[in-house]
């Protein structure tokens, strides 16, 4: 019997057991998924949880009901992976042995690498909504906000969901409209990017729906230090932004364990071939999802893509052949805009995010790169497919991980 | 693509000023680029573009603000006081390296 071990049942891990346990044969693979969490958590939720959309409720299952069948699960937290030695250690002194090993234990927000960041403002007027918690905190102190400047920051890049800053911006200009708080709030989004995003199409028409929804950018802004006494913000070129409450993604990093395991580069994500996911130091070693270095979004979206390609070169390095599906970075992210509107992007490697229909030229009936209640309800559909066809491993019919130009407009028509 | 002539030499770029062939760099050629930057290199700015040319040799990228932290042992307020306004992108300039992609 061999082992097929996952270290992580987030989204990604938990697609690659789902999938795997359907193509290797229950008598010869043994599939193992570890991870420290009682609970599985659909993160995109979080942004909802803060303007009272989704409650708590929404976004979490017990592991125990999206492990699938045939899968031993183990709840413990990883100390470090033996790669020699092709094992793993956990923190409660056991071992676990593997033939394969997946890494899937994504990124996480870590604000104690900002200078005063994590200190006494921290959780009463400084804020983040990338977890469970943050969330939780986060719909309280909305509660009972009266107006006052909100800052939307982010600290660096690369940050898992990078539009989920922009979208947090537009519902909470939504939200405080509803809540007759817009005209007493002034929102600023501040940003180490010299624009609203990474990319220029998308960032010339983000950028523009935040001038029309009077949310300043503060850009080309790269945090040095909080001063929490003062509620203010310092760039390392001594520029100053004040806050009543500051809303901030902090540094994205890998887990710890992986700087433990000597598997990661400076921030803890995994060193990973970019179309074959196998590590670049280890040939029994695959990554998805976060955790991995390729250059395209951190997502959901992605971590779908490249579990379709994964699993193929899973079961063609077991064959003893040449990893021949190769991933090419597509991404695809709903943005919500406020007032049940919503923007959809579509991108890999190569192809910048453009305006045009998804996922058929022109019935769509998706919009790419522009305003329309369908992409809102596309994206408020999701968690639906998250829980019953995503992380079950079920194909989404019309969309497959190689990125289709069909129905995209060309920069020159884009703008 | 915009040629130009540094240190007497001529040197091809894009729009944005950043070297399209590496080859054709060289110390003097530094030193013009960054005078067009308005800065006069020191040691202290070579003991950075030496860690960025080293960097990109071996990984073919240029390193980002915690690479030089963490790999490069270089302080981030050091290299805003050396190459101020986005000390990255000038510095990745001044090496003859392309301008860092943003990340996704
Ligand atoms: C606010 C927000 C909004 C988002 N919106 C979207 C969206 O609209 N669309 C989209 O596509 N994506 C979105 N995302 C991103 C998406 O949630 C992630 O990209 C995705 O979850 C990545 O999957 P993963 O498997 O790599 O990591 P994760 O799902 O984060 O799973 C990692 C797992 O590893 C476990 N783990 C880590 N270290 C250890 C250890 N040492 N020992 C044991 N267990 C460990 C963790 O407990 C966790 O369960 C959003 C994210 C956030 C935070």
């Amino acid at each position: 019997m061999k082992t097929l071990l996952i270290l992580g049942a987030g989204t990604g891990g938990t697609m690659m057991a789902s999938h795997l346990r359907k193509k290797l044969p229950g008598n010869e693979w043994n599939i193992r998924i570890i991870d420290r969490a009682l609970d599985h958590y659909y993160q995109p939720g979080f942004l909802f949880m803060p303007f009272g959309i989704y409650s708590e409720k929404d976004v979490y299952r017990p592991m125990g009901r999206v492990i699938p069948k045939g899968v031993e699960y183990t709840e413990a937290e990883v100390d470090r992976v033996d790669a020699d030695a092709n094992r793993v250690l956990l923190k409660n002194g056991n071992a676990a042995g593997y033939d394969i090993l997946i890494v899937a234990t994504g990124v996480h927000p870590e604000p104690e690498q900002v200078e005063g960041m994590a200190g006494p403002d921290w959780r009463k007027n400084i804020h983040e909504f990338y977890t469970f918690e943050g969330a939780k905190a986060l719909a309280a102190r909305l509660k009972s906000w009266k107006g006052g400047r909100l800052v939307v920051h982010v600290c660096e890049m690369p940050i898992k969901c990078p539009v989920a800053p922009l979208e947090f911006c537009f519902l909470a200009d939504a939200w405080l409209t509803q809540h007759g708080l817009r005209d007493k709030t002034d929102i600023s989004y501040v940003t180490p990017l010299s624009g609203a995003f990474t990319k220029p199409v998308a960032s010339g028409i983000l950028g523009r729906l935040l001038g029309e929804k009077r949310i300043s950018v503060v850009h080309d802004f790269a945090i040095a230090r909080v001063d929490p006494e003062d509620h203010r913000m310092v760039s390392w070129d001594e520029k100053e932004v004040t806050y009543d409450l500051l809303v901030t993604v902090p540094p994205n990093m890998g887990d710890p364990m992986i700087e433990r395991s000597g598997l990661g580069d400076e921030m803890n994500f995994v060193p990973t071939d970019k179309h074959t996911l196998q590590s670049k130091a280890h040939k029994n070693i695959f990554v998805i999802g976060d955790a991995t270095d390729v250059p395209t979004s951190k997502a959901g979206s992605v971590a779908h893509f490249e579990c379709e390609v994964l699993t193929e070169n899973i079961l063609g390095h077991i064959r003893g052949e040449e990893l021949t599906a190769h991933f090419d970075g597509h991404a695809n992210c709903f943005i919500e805009s406020g007032h049940g509107k919503g923007f959809l992007l579509d991108f890999n490697y190569d192809q910048e995010p453009l305006t045009g229909t998804f996922p058929f030229p022109v019935v769509g009936p998706m919009k790419l790169l522009s305003e329309s209640r369908l992409n809102h309800l596309g994206k408020m559909a999701f968690k639906w497919i998250y829980w019953n066809v995503l992380l079950p491993g079920l194909p989404i019919p019309f969309v497959g991980h190689k990125m289709s130009m069909a129905g995209k407009n060309l920069p020159s028509k884009a703008a | 693509m915009p040629t130009k002539i540094f240190a007497g030499t001529p040197v091809d770029t894009d729009d944005e000023g950043y070297l399209v062939n590496h080859a054709q760099w060289n110390k003097d050629v530094a030193a013009a680029l960054a005078a067009e930057e308005g800065i006069t290199l020191t040691d202290s700015h070579w003991k950075i573009l030496d860690f960025i040319d080293k960097d990109f040799k071996e990984r073919g990228a240029v390193p980002g603000m915690r690479r030089m932290n963490k790999i490069g042992n270089i302080a981030t307020k050091d290299l805003y006081s050396l190459f101020p306004d986005g000390p990255i992108k000038k510095a990745a300039k001044i090496s003859g390296y392309p301008k860092p992609a943003s990340c996704v």
